[in-house]
């Protein structure tokens, strides 16, 4: 342990521990605006500078590890000065837009700016024109706002592992930009939305699509239906001031058929079908051979993304089940449409997802057109269903619960927890062990496979059969994996049977789309709302779920049949990481 | 990547090998110097960057084709040298003559040298010690004996000039790789440790760390058996102005290599890498030679010289940012990332390049080296001043009579430099200050031009002894355009990664500039003043603490210049008007 003192107050802290951390351990905040705690501290804006008694210079809290016998002090009439000015400057080069800004209210330049209490602009602003980067229609970068944190770089680089955003050019130049000052559409940049929900300023945000939405729902000729993705239901509430891990299903439903949607269906539900498909597909490639092993998951789009553009040779492992998304909006247009009479050319399915990469899903290859038009036509984030709500003037929190709209509503616990890391694994586990044995199995919560850490693997006994499997989450642990499946394909020995990624860590309850301000913890309280949802399911596995029983009755026959396979599955193709 | 294990056979051979490859590098210097002392006369043709722009080239040539067509090739040997030191009066050639007098010849051409060999060289080998120059030549000569020269005192230059640089035989034959040898047969690395220690030598780069304390530290990290452990040159010198490392890259490239050896085997390096900017083209040549020939002749690779010792160099191009003279920002361009710096701890020593321990020194640091190995630490010590010993390489330039590179002992008050050695100004008007430091220093008025040079002093006058650049002004140059100058090549050079240099400088600059056209006021000194501090206390590296330097030490002295071109105060107390 480390002793030292901060502000005259005696710290101890294990070895590693930055003055930051130890200062924020005794009750003092030091303000720090590149600082994330996902992040290693790049050092970047200069605003925690402290002192050290006794020497003339400043070191930054965020950085410097504590070591035994320091005199730290935190704050002093310089200390303030400095960081002030350091504010004033990083001000100078920021657009003083606040107003029209998506971000205001979860700017954290914005909130500096005013904890300094700064009122006026004490150099001349120096905002560059710089044209925004649009091109991806998923996130918008926004170099003007960028206050060079590097933040979305570590995102994009580090973390994610998928090296499209860089920094160009330097000195007061440095801007943000996909790699070489490209396009970000042209980029290898899978619009996972990381550097979004890092961003500490507008400088980074989603495509906003939602005045698409509203021109739907005005327009009288249109029958607008609405999903809504399992990670939403535990996050959206955060935007009116409920805890991470609310969860408020009932709520949203009531308030999105309240702004005018003629049906409310879940993502969950489809969920619970992704889970017939994937879970058969498994089934059958591993007791009939009829695919090769392991069986990858598919229902990320980033992941999708990035498997094709990285590692495009696990194509043939890949399970060719459509996203939960992708599958409702498809069974839409084609089953829900029929059995209510509504030409799917006058129908618009709306889904409100966590995630940024939705929005290029939706329209990614010729096959989210099955219905005969796009299956689904607008996907917003929940970030941006927030904001209508509020524009909508819905008293979210007072608002009564509602249920679902039948045939595409209903849902299990399997369902809902597709939201984080390891559930999708879990949920085929459930309904894959009913297929292998022919019954339920007898705990149904798979604890092996959830939790933060990077990559899980575990062995599942189903009845004696053993089923290796993994988990990884947050497109940076995927490299490691996908090598040890290459290495042992090479040498014939399987080291997994399935695996699933998704592109977020956390899963999509820490995704691109949800509420900003993510961090371990608030994706735990987001991944126990979930777990409580499951839980408190009387049915907890898909194949129990009386509307998926339902609909492959009705209308798919059974899983992996012929109309199955063109509604609900997909294919995937080697995308150059640059298109030029 | 894992090195393959040699069994103690094969060890064994390459040791005889390497032991061969010495004696025959011994036999060689022996028959070179025998060679040439065979000779009646030698021609040293500076071939330094410098003396090649004014046609050094063109005049080797000239020297050597008219050795030729004079048939004097048996008697006269022509050899092309690094850098004599006179640089403002380049092409430099010097000619010896057995039992004569050296004669130092300036600004020669190629015709000159057609004239000093049938003028000078054949009648002086006919005529012996009667020969007198002919008046035309005599304009033409230099004397020895000039201040220039005799106030000098010469350690790192020592034995530029005087060899030819692409020659590791005649290198040798002057005593090279002397001092490597010693270290490899007779002492310890703790003992050449030691010996570093004792000498005082502290770091040429700037920033002055004692040498033996870092090469200490890099000893006590133990990489354990198979480890890697690197030993770095900083050779991306970017000062306007200063040239003694390029000088000394090209002029003594061995010299260097040889520091390096030596302080590779002090630290139980495994591998060297030079880092040398890429608009020093012979510089990287040279090196790349040296580091050539070392390899054939043993003195890197495996068993160096018949020993245990093992190492092998690297060279690498920095593509020219001044940043990247920063350790942590080259070691991330060695790394082949954008030359940023990153907070330190961790220091190199502990995760440097590629995150293995790193040593990392300058070219005048490793080149004084050899030299202090061979005459003993203390002998070293015995120059300079208490807590700056040896020697110091200024390039001495701008309103000055004699420019080029001078070698003084630390402490040498700084008007001995630029009236004796430099001849005082070459304009006849009264000196103004000197700059020292480059655009990280200050400038020192005339009136306190008894200021001995070293590190301590030369701080306490808010300028630093810096890479050794030392500029100077007379009353025709301007106070405030120089300032700006400086500050407008950091804020060129500046990352753009931390916000105080980032935006900090380049705001000043633009209130610099606005002073500097007469546009300012007295508020707009204040917010310089206010910049300055906010930058030298929050930047992260070196560039953005120091680029305030030359601002205020030109308040602090010639705070009248300013005045002169404030506009007079007015009621107004608005902020800066805007201005492109």
């Amino acid at each position: 342990m480390i002793k030292a003192k901060i502000d005259g107050i005696e710290v101890e802290a294990p070895e590693g521990t930055t003055i930051l951390e130890a200062a924020k351990g005794v009750g003092i905040n030091i303000p720090t605006l590149c600082k994330h705690e996902d992040l290693c501290a790049t050092a970047a804006c200069g605003i925690c500078v402290v002192k050290l008694a006794g020497r003339p210079s400043m070191v930054r809290a965020c950085s410097t590890p504590l070591d035994n016998g320091m005199d730290i002090i935190t704050r002093d009439p310089e200390i303030v000065e400095v960081r002030k000015t350091v504010v004033e400057l990083i001000l100078s080069k920021h657009p003083n837009e606040c107003l029209t800004c998506m971000k205001s209210g979860n700017c954290e330049l914005q909130k500096l700016a005013a904890d300094f209490g700064i009122r006026c602009e004490e150099y001349d602003s120096i905002v560059p024109d710089l044209p925004k980067d649009d091109s991806t229609k998923s996130i918008v970068l926004d170099p003007r706002k960028c206050i060079t944190c590097g933040r979305c770089i570590q995102v994009c680089q580090e973390q994610q592992n998928v090296w499209a955003l860089s920094f160009l050019r330097r000195g007061i130049h440095t801007q943000i930009a996909a790699a070489g000052g490209i396009p970000l559409e042209e980029s290898p940049c899978v619009k996972c939305g990381q550097c979004a929900a890092h961003c500490p300023t507008g400088a980074i945000t989603e495509y906003d699509d939602t005045e698409k939405v509203w021109a739907a729902l005005n327009d009288p000729g249109k029958h607008c239906v609405v999903q809504i993705a399992p990670a939403v239901r535990v996050a959206l509430g955060e935007a009116f001031g409920l805890n991470p891990g609310d969860i408020t299903t009932g709520k949203i439903y009531a308030a999105l058929r309240r702004i005018g949607f003629n049906a409310v269906f879940d993502t969950n539900f489809s969920a619970d079908l992704t889970i017939m498909e994937e879970a058969s597909e498994f089934v059958s490639r591993f007791t009939e051979k009829t695919g090769p092993l392991p069986l990858i998951t598919s229902c990320c789009p980033a992941w999708v993304d990035f498997m094709e553009k990285y590692h495009s040779d696990m194509i043939p492992y890949f399970s060719t089940c459509k996203s939960p998304q992708g599958m409702l909006g498809a069974l839409a247009k084609t089953y829900y449409a029929e059995k209510v009479g509504v030409d799917p050319k006058d129908m618009v399915v709306v889904s409100v997802m966590p995630c940024t990469a939705k929005k290029y899903e939706i329209a990614r290859s010729k096959d989210m057109f099955s219905s005969g038009v796009q299956d689904v036509d607008i996907s917003i984030t929940t970030r941006e269903v927030s904001r209508m709500l509020k524009q909508a003037g819905i008293d979210f929190v007072n608002l009564k619960e509602e249920k679902a709209d039948s045939m595409l509503g209903e849902y299990t616990g399997a369902g809902t927890i597709f939201g984080y890391t390891g559930g999708v694994m879990e949920a085929a586990l459930r309904t894959a062990y009913y297929f292998v044995t022919g019954e339920d199995p007898k705990d149904v919560n798979f604890k092996s496979v959830r939790g933060l850490k990077g990559i899980k693997e575990a062995e599942i006994d189903i009845k004696g059969t053993k089923i290796k499997v993994a988990v990884a989450h947050g497109t940076g642990n995927v490299e490691t994996l996908v090598n040890k499946i290459r290495e042992g394909i090479k040498a014939g020995e399987l080291p997994y049977h399935f695996v699933e990624v998704m592109a977020c860590p956390g899963g999509c309850i820490g995704g691109g789309g949800q509420p900003i301000g993510v961090t371990n913890k608030v994706r735990e309280e987001r991944t126990k709302g979930l777990e409580r949802d499951d839980e408190n399911k009387k049915i907890r596995c898909s194949h129990e779920n009386p509307e998926i029983k339902a609909i492959y009755k009705d209308y798919l026959g059974k899983p992996l049949s012929e109309k199955s396979h063109r509604l609900l599955h997909t294919h995937y193709v080697p995308r150059p990481k640059y298109k030029r | 990547m894992a090195e393959i294990e040699l069994t103690p056979e094969q060890i064994a051979k390459l040791k005889a090998a390497t032991k061969a490859q010495r004696e025959n590098l011994e036999k060689l210097a022996r028959e070179t110097k025998e060679n040439a002392e065979k000779y009646a006369c030698t021609v040293f043709c500076c071939n330094s960057t410098s003396c090649r722009s004014a046609g050094g080239e063109s005049v080797l040539d000239a020297f050597q084709s008219a050795v030729a067509t004079n048939e004097l090739q048996d008697k006269v040997r022509v050899v092309k040298t690094g850098c004599m030191g006179l640089c403002s009066a380049g092409p430099l050639v010097r000619v010896e003559i057995k039992g004569q007098k050296p004669v130092m010849y300036k600004k020669i051409d190629a015709m000159t040298a057609r004239l000093i060999v049938v003028e000078h060289i054949e009648k002086a080998l006919n005529e012996g010690e009667a020969f007198k120059l002919s008046p035309t030549l005599a304009e033409h000569t230099l004397s020895l004996d000039m201040t220039f020269f005799r106030k000098q005192e010469k350690v790192v230059l020592r034995d530029m000039g005087s060899y030819d640089p692409e020659s590791i035989e005649q290198y040798v034959s002057h005593g090279g790789y002397g001092a490597f040898k010693k270290v490899l047969d007779t002492m310890t690395p703790e003992e050449v440790v030691a010996e570093i220690l004792k000498s005082g030598l502290r770091g040429r780069g700037g920033a002055g760390f004692p040498t033996g304390k870092k090469w200490e530290f890099s000893l006590k990290e133990d990489v354990g058996e198979g480890g890697e452990k690197f030993f770095i040159c900083n050779g991306d010198e970017g000062d306007p102005g200063a040239y003694m490392d390029s000088c000394t890259l090209e002029g003594d490239p061995h010299a260097v290599l040889e520091g390096m050896l030596i302080g590779a085997y002090a630290t139980r390096s495994t591998t060297g890498w030079f880092y040398i900017r890429a608009e020093y083209p012979l510089a990287v040549k040279r090196i790349e030679n040296a580091i050539r020939q070392a390899k054939k002749f043993g003195l890197l690779g495996k068993n160096i010289l018949g020993s245990d010792f093992n190492f092998n160099v690297e060279l690498r191009l920095g593509a020219g940012a001044f940043v990247c003279g920063e350790e942590t920002a080259l070691m991330a361009s060695l790394e082949g990332k954008r030359g940023s710096p990153r907070p330190r701890p961790p220091y190199p020593v502990k995760s440097g390049l590629f995150g293995k321990s790193s040593c990392i020194n300058n070219v005048e640091t490793l080149a004084n080296v050899p030299k202090i190995i061979e005459k003993g630490g203390d002998w070293f010590a015995s120059m300079g001043t208490e807590k700056s010993k040896g020697t110091k390489v200024f390039a001495l330039t701008g309103h000055i009579k004699n420019g080029g590179l001078v070698e003084v002992p630390m402490g040498t008050p700084i008007r001995e430099i630029v009236e004796d050695i430099g001849g005082g100004t070459d304009s006849g008007k009264a000196l103004k200050a000197v700059q020292t430091g480059g655009p990280s220093g200050g400038l020192i008025p005339k009136d306190m031009l008894d200021l001995k040079v070293c590190y301590d002093a030369l701080r306490e006058v808010g300028s630093i002894m810096g890479s050794g650049g030392m500029i100077v002004l007379d009353e025709s140059d301007s106070i405030v355009d120089v300032a700006t100058f400086y500050l407008g090549f950091t804020v060129d050079e500046s990352c753009g990664k931390c916000a105080p240099c980032r935006i900090g400088g380049y705001q000043m600059l633009r209130l610099l500039k606005k002073v500097a056209a007469r546009k300012g006021t007295k508020q707009d000194i204040e917010k310089i003043k206010q910049i300055a501090h906010t930058m030298q206390k929050a930047s992260l590296c070196g560039l953005g603490q120091t680029a305030p330097n030359p601002i205020l030490s030109s308040l602090k002295f010639f705070m009248n210049e300013y005045e002169e071109r404030l506009l007079p105060a007015t009621k107004t107390t608005s902020t800066t008007t805007k201005e492109q």
